[in-house]
């Protein structure tokens, strides 16, 4: 790793501040960003935790909806999501017990790893993304594989999920990392399903619109038997071709449909 | 450098660190704690598994500021002051779940961290809460029989032994 | 529970805990990264990005004036020093000797591998010589590479070292003299049954990064590696003659606890010659530590094989003849014991459990530019097995008969059998292997078990299949004969101290095996004394005498040897002194439970009268003998050990995603007798795991211009605890070995050797249960493979 100073504010507001400096870069828990300085790929002057600040902790539900503040820890949504079944399932199954101890939601949705849960969850859920500065809606949020909506120096301080009325997450893991090959996170709500990728396409976490759209208007796994995305685009590696994650999107979304109905 | 002070195996600990300085590397270089082991830089292996205000995390992973303050627990703490030691250890002797011994350290913080939430875990749950824990000498049979074991099941019906 | 567990309380066959274990569990183990020498720097490597190329500058003079540099080495420092050797020289097919190429330990001129090592930055922190490195201005001319070892030998193709003729390393044909009769064989078999087929290339990945610590010290001119090692004497041999120019006398080589080996820490590395020379210069110790990213292009690599294998049936469905041929993967350099891999440890293992008559194995070495390939767990023979026992599955297929049938009715069931390729097994029952497989893997349940598995829609396979090895790896005759140059004997010292307390010190080394704890209970069994009488001393050039080290599954059955036949010694003398004190004839000394006694009389002294008069010798015969009471012995045994045994694999996929589980595995092993079960049980576990491993999910890929895509554990696939299930495992079936005095035949490479055909033949299966006309996969089988191979 590089030198880098380490500031660890208390508040959102000193946060922000810190965040102000040239080439600060904020800490979640570390748990992609670490390994990444590690490779001296990143070369921060400042790391700013995010650790020590209370208001972005903790897990609220209420109106039909869960607020998770953009602090939180997988381990501590796996536990503490339970208004949100497939929401705190999917917190429990992130990386290994020890990396859920560390992990943070905001810092998971802040990196859009092509791989990661989070983003199939928010952008499945429609959730928003609440900063230090606005409001950003999943949709408008995820811009490709490592690219949002944030601009330098915007924290997530909480990310709010409407309710749905059933969901579930199905990931399929890559052998070695054990990431997402391919995870499908589909949610039904009262006015239409929507249903987010990721791990599968070279443009990371997206919604496939045409099951959506199956799936909207017959909520079962032979609505979309028949459907598929197309290979193209999606991520060919030595872990599996650009038609063998086509095809299993399709596979974990029936499962997500059949464990969710 | 900054200081940095924490708890470790109940002892107050401080040093002057760096920004970068992981926990792993202050634990084993600065206090000399050399049981927690480094054997990757992906946060794949857990051979560094230690315990943070009570909580199994990757000390590779994780700066040694993050930690001021912190209760931590290691590898060197987890036998009596006398040396006996405690019941996953001896049930990892017992049981032969250990070879080289490298991964052990973080073998037996994260069973201890699952014993702690699951008092009573099955084969197919310790297997799946050993996923960031890798051993390559022992195909992992004796190391789910002796948690098994350490959580007071009985193991007599498994092969092998 | 089988019933020589907890049968006996100490001694040969005991289930003794192991003494090791306190200190792993503890946290007190002292491993070579646990060691700072004070005042030590460290070094950082500068390596190739680049798969080939010339280096066409290398300017270090902004990078050396960085903060805490204290000097920047290159290939330049090197030109007086010797290449990293090769310890085997193979003999190819016209009688020539293989290509060898210098293998510098920084590169001079060009680089031929990501990870090659171009300089090395010492520094008095490690971040401060990475800075360094980083400064350092480099340009490489990049080269074309050879990757794949079919075009690497074709006419024209770029070569990786430009002073060889070409990038074949050696044509070795075995037995050459029957290859003419094995084409006969083929021509009139009834039926024939071709295999092509990939043993693919592993990253042995012991969970602890190699590390080495250089020390000098100028008053004395001695030198001291402390290193990750399973052999520091071959080290310390190896570096100081060939290397560094250092007589044994003034090196010291310590390999303290090692985290795990299975080959891949056999090998001399440059960075031990690196940090041993480097100290010396500095006058400083000068310590390095692999991240893991760099174990993955600077380890050995092991298999990357690709064979084509035929096998001539006669109408009865007897084995007449079989026929290989292999490309092996050599890497870019020779690693130290890289030639014999696909040759001596490979061809020789041909026969398996069969009675084929005819056998011919060409194997073609080549140089690539990729990480060197070295011994990994099993080296050779898993390859053999993986060749032998899927293509006997596919003849079964074809010919419509049961796999262990075809295989029950070739067996060799009589010993010594002398195999068409050169060895003879001593002892061996096929047969009672495979019963007890039979029984300990419940195969007549696999048809019940299927119906479950199919009505939970997934499918459900059975694999079988058996392996021979050959173990214990010497005798140093003949291995000199097949090009080894070095000994492969194995030595210990019995030191018996005053008060009748033992230091063994051993030539073997222990990293996972168990050494310190199996080794006391042979002396114990021999002599009736309790094993905490006894330790073992290992991993010490400085208190150990030459030794050739631990691998091929050869500690007990050479090194235990060696303690055997010192121990002997011991006991000789001790009954003279116990004759003495009693006046009574040696002859008539019995010693039994730590007592020695005069037959028919009611005369005995204890061990620790006898071991105290040795070392304060008052009354004692000084004449004949001399006083104390240490023995050496080195063993080099007639010949190899012969593991074998039988393994079976169930698995469960799933048919819409590919992704295969194991369900169940049994092995049913024979390793002659055994000194501690629960160890043996431990190694066969390890085993199978890494066997499993490579058959599902371990693969090292390099994309066509040489970069490694399977650069770390989060593109290379290591087992974990839920990718496996529990063992049924057996040792019972026991044919003690013939030539050592133990009767023991080594278990540590059994489990990998033996399982990937199994998991194999278990897919196929299954596969074929669904209609798949599917006869091979590849390793790994990874779900995209398996459903790939379900597409048809």
């Amino acid at each position: 790793m590089y030198e880098f100073g380490f500031t660890r504010p208390t508040s959102v507001a000193d946060a922000v501040a810190a965040m102000g400096e040239e080439d600060a870069q904020a800490l979640g828990g570390g748990q992609t960003l670490i390994p990444t300085l590690k490779q001296r790929l990143a070369m921060p002057v400042t790391l700013v935790s995010l650790s020590g600040i209370a208001e972005m902790q903790g897990i609220q539900s209420g109106d039909g909806q869960l607020v998770i503040g953009g602090a939180t820890r997988h381990a501590d949504v796996a536990a503490g999501a339970g208004a949100y079944p497939a929401l705190a399932a999917l917190a429990g199954g992130i990386g290994d017990p020890a990396v859920r101890n560390r992990g943070t939601i905001g810092g998971s949705l802040a990196n859009n790893d092509p791989a990661a849960c989070y983003p199939a969850a928010a952008l499945a859920s429609g959730a928003t993304i609440v900063t230090n500065l606005r409001e950003i809606g999943a949709d408008e949020y995820f811009q490709g594989m490592f690219t949002t909506a944030l601009e330098d120096g915007e924290i997530i301080t909480a990310v709010r999920f409407p309710l749905p009325e059933a969901a579930n997450y199905q990931k399929f893991l890559q052998p070695a990392s054990r990431f997402a090959m391919v995870g499908v996170f589909v949610a039904k709500f009262a006015d239409g399903v929507r249903v987010a990728v990721t791990g599968a396409s070279e443009e990371g976490v997206f919604r496939w619109g045409e099951a959506e759209a199956a799936l909207s208007a017959n909520f079962t796994a032979d609505a979309i038997s028949g459907l598929s995305v197309p290979a193209d685009g999606m991520i060919g590696d030595i872990h599996g071709s650009k038609s063998y994650r086509a095809h299993l999107v399709g596979v974990m979304t029936k499962r997500a449909v059949e464990a969710a109905a | 450098m900054t200081k940095v002070s924490m708890t470790v195996n109940g002892k107050a600990a401080s040093g002057e660190v760096e920004g970068r300085t992981l926990l792993s590397a202050f634990l084993r270089e600065t206090l000399g704690l050399t049981g927690t082991h480094v054997g990757c830089d992906t946060s794949q292996c857990g051979a560094c598994v230690v315990h943070v205000d009570g909580r199994a995390v990757k000390s590779c992973t994780m700066l040694a500021l993050e930690a001021e303050g912190a209760e931590v627990a290691t590898i060197e703490g987890q036998a009596a002051p006398d040396g006996t030691l405690n019941a996953i250890q001896a049930a990892f002797q017992e049981h032969h779940g250990l070879q080289c011994g490298f991964c052990t350290p973080g073998m037996v913080m994260s069973a201890a961290a699952l014993l702690k939430e699951n008092p009573k875990p099955t084969e197919a749950e310790i297997r799946h809460y050993l996923e960031g824990n890798l051993c390559r000498c022992t195909g992992y049979h004796n190391i789910v029989k002796a948690i098994l074991a350490a959580s007071g099941q009985d193991v007599s019906a498994i092969a092998a032994e | 529970m089988p019933k020589d567990i907890d049968a006996k309380e100490r001694g040969i066959g005991a289930a003794t805990k192991r003494r090791e274990d306190v200190r792993f569990l503890t946290g007190t183990g002292n491993y070579t990264d646990d060691i700072n020498v004070n005042g030590q720097a460290y070094v950082f490597f500068l390596r190739s990005d680049m798969a080939h190329g010339r280096i066409t500058s290398l300017d270090t003079a902004a990078a050396a004036e960085m903060p805490g540099v204290l000097r920047i080495f290159t290939g330049k420092d090197f030109e007086g020093v010797g290449g990293l050797p090769c310890g085997w020289q193979v003999t190819d097919r016209f009688g020539e000797v293989m290509q060898e190429p210098a293998h510098p330990v920084l590169a001079q001129g060009k680089v031929r591998h990501v990870g090659d090592p171009i300089a090395a930055v010492v520094a008095e922190t490690l971040e401060q010589a990475r800075d360094a490195a980083e400064a350092i201005e480099l340009d490489i001319e990049e080269l074309p590479a050879v990757i794949d070892m079919k075009a690497a030998l074709e006419d024209g193709a770029p070569k990786v070292h430009d002073d060889l003729t070409s990038n074949l390393c050696y044509d070795w044909g075995f037995v050459e003299e029957n290859k003419e009769a094995v084409t006969k064989a083929f021509e009139e078999a009834a039926h024939v049954t071709t295999l092509e087929l990939v043993n693919n290339r592993l990253i042995a990945n012991p969970m602890e990064p190699r590390v080495a610590v250089g020390d000098f010290n100028r008053a004395t001119g001695d030198s001291t590696l402390y290193t990750t090692s399973q052999n520091p004497h071959v080290i310390r041999l190896l570096m100081g003659a060939f290397v560094l120019g250092i007589p044994e006398h003034k090196l010291r080589v310590v390999a303290p606890d090692v985290g795990g080996g299975f080959g891949t820490k056999i090998f001399h590395y440059a960075e031990e010659a690196f940090c041993t020379f480097a100290a010396k210069a500095l006058n400083r110790a000068v310590k390095w530590t692999a991240s893991r990213s760099e174990a993955f292009m600077s380890d050995a690599h092991g298999r990357d094989h690709v064979t084509k294998i035929e096998l001539a049936l006669d109408a009865d469905n007897n084995f007449t003849a079989l026929r290989t041929d292999t490309y092996a993967n050599m890497g870019a350099y020779l690693s130290t014991f890289a030639p014999s891999v696909p040759t001596w440890l490979h061809g020789t293992l041909m026969a398996g459990n069969y009675k084929t008559p005819l056998i011919y194995v060409n194997v073609k070495a080549v140089f690539t530019n990729t990480v060197p390939v070295d011994a990994y767990r099993g080296a050779g023979r898993p390859e053999a097995t993986f060749q032998l026992e899927r293509v006997i599955d596919k003849a079964a297929l074809e010919l419509g008969v049961d796999p262990i049938a075809l295989r029950r009715q070739n067996f060799i069931t009589e010993f010594p059998y002398a195999t068409p390729v050169a060895v003879e097994y001593d002892t061996g029952d096929y047969v009672a292997t495979m019963d007890k497989l039979e029984e300990v893997a419940d195969l007549a349940g696999f048809a019940a078990r299927r119906a479950e598995s199919e009505k939970a829609g997934k499918l459900r396979g059975l694999g079988v299949n058996c392996y021979i090895e050959a173990c214990g790896i010497a005798p140093s005759q003949l291995v000199g004969q097949l090009g080894a140059r070095a000994g492969l004997y194995e030595s210990a010292t019995v030191r018996v101290n005053a008060t009748g307390g033992i230091v063994v010190m051993t030539g073997s080394h222990s990293h996972g095996q168990g050494h310190e704890t199996s080794f006391p209970q042979v002396i114990s069994e021999m002599i009736g004394i309790p094993e905490d009488m006894i330790e073992i001393e290992h991993g010490d050039t400085a208190n150990t005498p030459m030794g050739m080290g631990t691998y091929g599954s050869r500690s007990l059955a050479v090194g235990g040897s060696a303690m055997v036949k010192a121990t002997e010694k011991i006991i000789a003398k001790a009954k003279k002194i116990a004759a003495h004190l009693m006046e009574a004839s040696d002859a008539d000394v019995e010693l039994k439970d730590g007592q020695f006694s005069i037959a028919g009389t009611d005369k005995s002294v204890a061990w620790g009268d006898v071991t105290l008069a040795a070392y304060v010798p008052h009354n004692y015969p000084l004449e004949e003998i001399e006083p104390g009471l240490e023995e050496t012995a080195f063993y080099d045994p007639s010949n190899f050990t012969y593991p074998s045994g039988a393994y079976a694999c169930e698995v469960e996929v799933d048919p819409e995603t590919g992704k295969v589980s194991i369900e169940r595995f049994a092995a049913a092993d024979d390793f002659g007798n055994i000194v501690n079960p629960m160890i043996v049980d431990g190694q066969v576990h390890g085993g199978i795991g890494q066997g499993i491993g490579q058959a599902l999910l371990e693969g090292c890929v390099y994309d066509e211009d040489g970069q490694l895509l399977s650069a770390s554990f989060m593109d290379y696939a290591m087992p974990r605890a839920d990718d496996v299930p529990f063992y049924q495992v057996d040792h019972s079936c026991q044919t003690p070995c013939t030539h050592n005095p133990l009767g023991v035949k080594g278990c540590g490479e059994a489990g990998a050797i033996g399982s990937p055909p199994a998991v194999v033949n278990a897919v196929v299966n299954a596969l074929r249960s669904a209609g798949k006309d599917v006869t091979h996969i590849d390793m790994p089988l990874s779900p995209a493979r398996v459903w790939a191979a379900m597409q048809g």
